[in-house]
């Protein structure tokens, strides 16, 4: 690796360059205090000697099993991901179609028209998700990031009644057996809740839950409702855009992988002309849509609503039936559900 | 908060000095800018950046608070916790007590169904005092169409709440809560909006409504006129943002009113739902050709909508989109007492029909 492609500042960069140092390996055999003499301060000059040495740790281990840092084989993931669990969506069918439901370490993407029910299923997600490890869930904690102010606390209390009272059923256990950490104020308790007035809010809180979620290390989904709200309408340059909103999947992909928890995100639709006529599509541009690893489409067909997988890596596209419930979201109860596969 | 300083965020000196240099004052400045970008352009490292942007963050970034510590202050926040009860008892159920606090209402129906007689009732019920279930402050009603009229009011106050109004002084003092604006052009909008924030906590008001929110917009044809597709976008994206967190800051309801407009290029499907042939675009096209105006931007970004419809000689207010309620149409006529409710039950329509708008008018 040359020395142009090390993350130091341009000045040191070009003083090394004006020295003669282009690649990592004349930096090897260097001390401190010879590059001292190239107007460095003693202690920047420890940082970059640090700093190229990180980059080529790859050549310094010799015998060690990594490739290099950080590489994992396909067998070691696979038995990762066969220990995870998945997050329950309330809906079986939708679960079938998601492989179990919705993935950990993983970025999953949830669009649809207004009033299709996405803020209902974030929701849903933020009470299921926290379903004891007995049980079949993950027992973890929530965080569910609102930039539009349409979550209802009543609303999550309604749903966590009904998912906790789904889960003894389901378990065949007795109403009378219900420990005080599974009321639904102790479900309530475990969700934070952010309020964001503004796309730089949002930007400053992903950068924050790096730290946030060390001290919360049992937060199991961050839910985002929605993501594209304030980028819509207070951004004239929109390749700017398009960086910052590269820059904050990043991030979101990074704190997936970090704590192994799952990301949800919110998207609203908007149209599209293309092959002469007017499509809907998910909203903030052809670059954010390659940022997701999942995407879901919640929409109209007839009187139903449905949800269509549209992007996975390993399962294929397919489209299922489910409703919206004074309990939350349910299977669709009428005779004809049925899975569709595309 | 995105516009907090930067120089006083207790970042180092040597570093808060070099962000002053390079015009970086507020937090929002420098978050939009990517980290490899201001590696660049402020001339530090890597770990300094990364230092300076979490300690921006971590400062910038709203408190948070337990769902169960939100649900905990709402139901503490008055009567109906804020709550702007219709009077339209099977409505309020539907709602959870009525129009809720902090969030945007919309009430779309195509003219002359009774939007702005809803809106005359509310502010009505916003004045009342609360031994009468009202809210007992002030209102701010903005008309842009010059709809309001103070002796309709007086007649709806005098039918509904006759007790009140036949009281001597009373009329004055109720009809006195109610302040009425009425800007000329969108600009004229905005300025007022940025004056009444702050006098919305101070002065007890309890309401906001803008009757209505179409005629702002699509009301200035010369300043569409040059502007793509994009920057049309902007005054009702830029006033969408603002009134939201209006709602947000003062924790009031908001009603705002909307006009419906016949469909023309009305997008339906996504590529992946294939196309089942044109004559399902067609039919639908024919049954209901009317939809709400201002767009799915708009659409996306109220928080409750309310429609309003005439079918089969009866007109219904229908909850089509909101986060607590299902969707339940309530018939109502309209007499000299405003907003009369037919039935307490609602009708449950399933699917979109909750969305759709009709008008046919009844034969006199």
């Amino acid at each position: 690796m040359e020395i142009s492609c090390l993350p130091i500042s341009a000045s040191h960069r070009a003083k090394l360059l004006s020295a003669g140092y282009t690649t990592l390996s004349s930096l090897s055999s260097v001390s401190p205090p010879q590059l001292s003499h190239l107007n460095v301060a003693l202690q920047e000059a420890v940082d970059i000697l640090k700093v190229s040495s990180e980059s080529c740790r790859v050549e310094v281990q010799d015998g060690a099993v990594e490739f290099c840092k950080g590489a994992q084989t396909a067998w070691d993931m696979l038995s990762e991901e066969q220990a995870l669990r998945h997050i329950s969506t309330g809906s079986g069918d939708l679960d079938s179609i998601l492989g179990g439901g919705i993935h950990c370490k993983e970025v999953t993407e949830i669009g649809g028209v207004p009033g299709i029910g996405k803020t209902q299923l974030g929701i849903q997600l933020a009470i299921n998700v926290q379903i004891p490890y007995d049980f079949g869930g993950l027992g973890g904690k929530a965080i569910y990031i609102d930039t539009e102010g349409s979550f209802m606390a009543e609303r999550a209390y309604q749903i966590a009644e009904a998912s906790i009272l789904d889960t003894f059923d389901n378990f065949g256990c007795q109403l009378k057996e219900i420990p005080e950490k599974l009321k639904a104020e102790s479900f309530l308790a475990n969700i934070f809740y952010f309020r964001i007035c503004s796309y730089t809010e949002q930007i400053a809180l992903i950068n924050y839950l790096d730290q946030f979620l060390v001290e919360h290390k049992d937060v199991k989904i961050v839910i985002i409702d929605s993501v594209t709200f304030h980028f819509r309408q207070d951004f004239d340059d929109l390749a700017l855009r398009t960086r910052v909103l590269g820059g904050m999947s990043q991030k979101l992909m990074n704190l997936a992988k970090k704590f192994s928890l799952s990301v949800v995100l919110m998207n609203q639709v908007t149209t599209k002309f293309t092959e002469g006529s007017f499509h809907l599509t998910l909203a903030l541009g052809d670059s954010w849509s390659h940022s997701c690893t999942n995407r879901v489409i919640l929409y109209w067909n007839g009187n139903d609503r449905y949800a269509y997988l549209d992007k996975s890596p390993y399962l294929r596209p397919a489209s299922v039936h489910f409703s919206v419930t004074g309990k939350g979201i349910r299977d669709a109860t009428s005779q004809c559900k049925r899975v569709r596969m595309m | 908060m995105a516009n907090k300083l930067i120089s006083q965020m207790g970042l180092p000196l040597p570093i808060a000095n070099v962000f002053a240099a390079r015009s970086i004052i507020t937090a929002k400045d420098a978050l939009s800018i990517p980290e490899s970008d201001l590696m660049a352009l402020l001339d530090l490292g890597r770990d300094q950046v990364a230092s300076a942007v979490a300690r921006i963050s971590e400062i910038t970034c709203p408190p948070y608070q337990t769902v169960l510590s939100l649900m905990e202050d709402r139901r503490t926040s008055g009567c109906h916790g804020g709550r702007l009860p219709t009077l339209l008892k099977g409505l309020d159920e539907a709602l959870g007590g009525g129009i809720p606090p902090g969030l945007l209402t919309e009430l779309v129906g195509p003219s002359g169904i009774g939007k702005t007689q809803f809106c005359l009732k509310l502010s009505l019920i916003a004045a009342l005092p609360t031994c009468y279930g009202g809210l007992n402050g002030r209102v701010i009603y903005i008309d842009t169409e010059s709809k309001f009229s103070s002796r309709r009011i007086i007649e709806i106050g005098e039918n509904s709440f006759p007790q009140i109004f036949q009281t001597e002084g009373m009329a004055q003092e109720m009809a006195g809560r109610i302040v009425v604006l009425r800007p000329a052009s969108l600009s004229e909008f905005t300025q007022s909006l940025e004056k009444i924030k702050l006098s919305l906590i101070q002065r007890e008001v309890n309401l906001l409504i803008i009757d209505s929110m179409a005629g702002l917009i699509s009301g200035n044809p010369r300043e569409n006129e040059s502007c793509t597709r994009g920057s049309r976008q902007q005054p009702l994206g830029w006033t969408l943002s603002f009134l939201k967190s209006v709602a947000e800051f003062s924790r009031i309801p908001i009603v705002v009113t909307n006009q419906v407009r016949g469909q023309s290029t009305e997008a339906f499907h996504y590529p992946f739902e294939g196309l089942g042939g044109n004559d399902n675009v067609t039919s639908e096209r024919l049954e209901s050709h009317l939809v709400a105006a201002l767009g799915i931007q708009w659409a996306h970004a109220v928080t409750i909508r309310l429609v309003l419809e005439a079918h089969s000689g009866q007109r219904y207010i229908k909850v089509a989109k909101s986060p607590y309620s299902p969707p339940l149409a309530f018939p109502f006529i309209v007499d000299s007492s405003g907003i009369v409710p037919l039935s307490d039950d609602g009708i449950e329509l399933t699917g979109q029909e909750i969305s759709t708008i009709r008008f046919q008018v009844q034969p006199i």
